[in-house]
């Protein structure tokens, strides 16, 4: 074959056959590549044409055997004309895949998850597991941090041998039973207003809970008319960055390029987080909807939905909503009876890696690359998805969308505060009675939220961890602290993607800072200097003080930040110190 | 770089050129449009440390070494890749940059074997080595602990033209870069794993004859800290008897094809130990194939060939 250079290893039958099912699947036919070698497409073509079905084609690789096996890459390689050193780079780069062919690659994979609030369960949990005999592997972050708890103990994602992944908490979804959300449903719900009502699983349930009725309008406002209503709402990104919707939206549409993108981005692994799993299990139709509308408004007729690779039953319901959508035309030529408007969407699959929630990370994955942050600039607006413009926005950012459509954006930008407009939706986690995803208008405090949740157990709350591993804990002090934009910027700390996550008084602080440190030194992805191997040296430097950092250890961590924040390529670097410090100055660990 | 003084100039190929004019500390530097800030800070005479910037490669921005401090940017940014655009104003020498290029020499100096890392590691001729810059901002790695975790690799030593000690890798990516789309376009190599558990392999880290490998050896010519080095070269320093400052440099043009790829070859007591090619040669731009890189035996025909 051509001038690839594969090793003698041949794939089974049966790796070949599931490689070739799932690249069908995205429309790569397998046995084209011969007939294209004729064609003497040389260079940069031939290793980008279907580069991007890298990562569907190494799934189902470690599915059928359990492993990424020498003769399955070779296979990969040579039918997606990617050299194998690089399929390797990649192959090894994500959590879900394994490289080594170590005893208990026949079975299915227990992930256990080992970040709080899971923390203080998963050693027990772990070793009962191996006790059973099941091949275990210890997880960051599951996004299911509701579920956590002293009786179900923490969150478990099975990765399936030849059979599809599994969540166990998610039987009684599967089995019908709507009801999600610790929160009862009031009418004051925007984001959630379907939610545990909608059938996820049927478009006709959506349409008839005011399904479509927001694209419908749209198309009556016009695109442009579209993008300003998001401007006019003030609506800024639920990821973490909190940019301006519209901004981003006007950068795509005014990019030159004949080829656009939406891109959801639903990789959501930000410790403590798991709002945009609650989306898109319950109402999987809304972000479709949400995606065509902005798919419509800058211009773009290609949707993609990038989500984590442990949250199958989200992608189940989304593959099938989108499936339904496009077969009763919603989704793409001439969509929803509009001639020349075109939008389609694919669900692609992660594979354990929170760095692809970056969005320049999550380019690179999706392209079939390894999920290495881009510096920037350029930017996605104009350099984003295939080197082309791309707005990508994180599913509940989008989720606005629809009402802001529907009822205006300056209804919209009504609602809230001054500096923060609209809904948000808090993912309530830790010791608090009713933990899960919660939605308010912006405004009530943070003590307010713990009570909405029931308030805290098992004694007195002593720090919360706000916005997540990136994020940082706050302590009394700031307990009243409305979580608003503006009130947490000013108070130095950041809503991030909406984690709160609280502690009581008999919370073992240093070991959660110990797993945060550890969590940044796994996640890293080892690009640049400052991070790859500042989140080893900081982890070293909390193992090595024992929890009473001070002196000399205490400039040192000071100066590791500095260096992270200041020469990172990414947010990762930027914020890999931020939780550590904050427990320092608020004396849950150190000398104070 | 062509040296140009006014606001537009005439570049080599007489083309006139559109200048960019930025401060670099204080200073009004103008540089073609489309060039870095590194360039800027050449043509300033600033001296900025780089590791995994080469003029042959295109810069991947990783090392993070070479920050510098942008008016109005809220993180550092790295002038081997970033772009100049007019009124730029760059700090070279602030305190952050100071910082940032300390700490960066920390960490690598204490995850790496940089001891073979002498060459200048700057944007100037004959300039500063990455010792020099550590002294210049007071790197001290002593205070990471009794043991920091390191890269704990041993040599690999699969053939008998070069070898990989990993232990000295800061992985800059400029041997995936050459052996890649870069110069070789083989893709023998790349990055595999993750964090600090990343390294430059092949598929499943199969020798190196097993594996695409043309022997080009353009990854031992870009490499700034000797993971990668020529075979002559490990073995003399094994014995103790690398005296790079008493080797000969003479420039030559390569018999073996009709290129024309100039050669510099490396002369220790009469003997060839390593062949380069200078990077602003027209034909090679530093890059080689397996003959005239390796292929220079025949020069010296008394010296007997070891069995492989």
């Amino acid at each position: 074959m051509a001038d690839l250079h594969l090793t003698a290893d041949r794939a089974t039958t049966a790796e070949s056959v599931a490689v070739d099912a799932a690249l069908a699947a995205i429309g790569v036919d397998s046995a084209l590549v011969m007939e294209d070698e004729r064609l003497v497409r040389g260079g940069t073509h031939r290793r980008h044409a279907r580069r991007h079905a890298l990562l569907p084609a190494l799934h189902a690789l470690q599915t059928e055997s359990g492993w990424i096996s020498p003769g399955g890459l070779n296979y990969v390689a040579e039918v997606l004309q990617v050299p194998p050193a690089e399929a390797y780079g990649v192959a090894s780069f994500y959590e879900m895949f394994r490289v080594d062919e170590a005893p208990g690659h026949d079975d299915d994979v227990v992930h256990v998850c080992v970040d709080a609030p899971c923390l203080e369960f998963a050693e027990a949990k772990i070793a009962s597991l191996e006790a059973e005999g099941k091949h275990v592997h210890r997880s960051p972050c599951l996004g299911q941090c509701d579920r956590a708890n002293a009786n179900d103990g923490p969150a478990l994602f099975i990765q399936g041998r030849q059979k599809a992944n599994s969540v166990p908490a998610d039987a009684p979804s599967l089995a019908g039973e709507l009801w999600p959300l610790p929160q009862k449903h009031e009418p004051g719900l925007k984001l959630l207003k379907r939610v545990g009502r909608v059938d996820p699983t049927s478009l006709d349930s959506y349409v008839a809970m005011d399904g479509y009725k927001a694209l419908a309008r749209a198309f009556e406002l016009g695109a442009e008319q579209v993008i300003e209503e998001v401007a006019t709402s003030g609506l800024m990104g639920r990821g973490g960055a909190a940019f301006p919707t519209g901004i981003k939206w006007r950068g795509v549409a005014g990019a030159d390029g004949e080829q656009k993108h939406i891109v959801a981005n639903a990789d959501e692994s930000e410790p403590g987080t798991f709002k945009d799993r609650t989306i898109m299990e319950n109402d999987p139709f809304a972000l479709i909807e949400a995606m065509t509308i902005a798919g419509f408004a800058v211009g773009a007729t290609k949707g993609w939905i990038y989500i984590r690779g442990e949250y199958p039953l989200a992608t189940a319901r989304l593959e099938s909503a989108i499936e339904q959508a496009r077969a009763a035309g919603f989704l793409g030529t001439a969509i929803a009876g509009a001639k020349s408007i075109s939008f389609d969407l694919e669900v692609r699959r992660g594979a354990g890696a929170y760095i692809c929630g970056e969005e320049t990370a999550l380019f690179n994955s999706l392209e079939g690359f390894r999920g290495e942050p881009r510096q920037k600039p350029p930017f996605p607006t104009t350099h984003g998805l295939f080197q082309q413009p791309t707005a990508i926005n994180n599913p509940e950012t989008l989720l606005n969308v629809l009402d802001i459509v529907t009822d205006g954006g300056a209804a919209y930008a009504a609602s809230g505060t001054e500096g923060s407009n609209g809904q948000k939706l808090f993912c309530l986690s830790g010791h608090v009675t009713a933990p899960g995803t919660y939605e308010v208008e912006f405004g009530p405090t943070l003590r307010e939220m713990i009570d909405v949740a029931g308030g805290v157990t098992g004694g007195e709350l002593k720090a919360v961890l706000l916005g997540g591993a990136a994020g940082s804990f706050v302590g009394p002090d700031l307990f009243d602290m409305p979580l608003t934009m503006e009130a947490t910027r000013a108070a130095g700390a950041s809503l991030g993607s909406g984690v709160i996550m609280a502690f009581n008084e008999h919370t073992d602080f240093e070991a959660v800072c110990i797993r945060i440190a550890e969590f940044f030194k796994n996640e890293s992805c080892g690009q640049c200097v400052p991070c790859r191997v500042g989140a080893v040296r900081q982890h070293e430097l909390l193992i090595r003080s024992k929890g009473k950092v001070m002196n000399g250890e205490l400039q040192l961590l000071e100066d590791m930040d500095r260096v992270m924040k200041d020469a990172s390529i990414c947010g990762l670097g930027h914020t890999a110190s931020t939780a550590v410090r904050s427990a320092i100055s608020l004396g849950l660990i150190g000398a104070n | 770089m062509t040296a140009v003084e006014s606001t537009t100039a005439k570049s080599a190929n007489g083309m006139t050129e559109t200048l960019v004019t930025i401060q670099v500390d204080g200073r009004p530097v103008s540089i073609p449009e489309g060039g870095t800030i590194l360039d800027a800070c050449s043509k300033a005479g600033v001296s900025t440390p780089t590791l995994c910037y080469a003029e042959n490669l295109t810069p991947v921005n990783v090392c993070r070494v070479c920050v510098v401090e942008v008016e109005n940017s809220r993180t550092l940014v790295p002038s081997c890749s970033r772009v100049a655009e007019e009124g730029m104003v760059v700090q070279t020498d602030s305190e952050r940059v100071r910082h940032s290029r300390k700490m960066v020499i920390e960490f690598l100096d204490t995850s790496v074997d940089l001891s073979q890392t002498t060459a200048p590691t700057s944007n100037e001729a004959g300039g500063r080595n990455l010792a020099d810059w550590a002294a210049e901002y007071g790197a001290d790695s002593s205070r990471y602990g009794p043991a920091p975790q390191t890269m704990d690799e041993e040599v690999k030593i699969q053939d008998n033209l070069y070898i990989r000690d990993y232990d000295k890798c800061v992985l800059c990516y400029k041997c995936v870069e050459a052996c890649g789309d870069d110069a070789q376009h083989t893709f023998a190599i790349a990055v595999s794993g993750r964090g600090f558990g990343a390294r430059i392999s092949t598929e499943f880290d199969v020798s190196l004859p097993d594996s695409a490998c043309v022997y080009c050896g353009n990854c031992v010519a870009v490499c700034p800290t000797n993971a990668l080095q020529f075979k002559t070269e490990f073995d003399l320093r094994e014995a103790n008897n690398w005296r790079e400052e008493e080797q000969s440099v003479t420039r030559t043009v390569c018999s073996y094809c009709g290129v024309g790829c100039n050669l510099e070859l490396h002369v220790q007591d009469d003997t060839i130990v390593k062949v380069t090619s200078p990077n602003d040669h027209s034909v090679t731009s530093g890059h080689l194939c397996i003959k005239g890189r390796f292929g220079w035996q025949y020069v010296q025909p008394t010296i007997q060939r070891k069995p492989s």
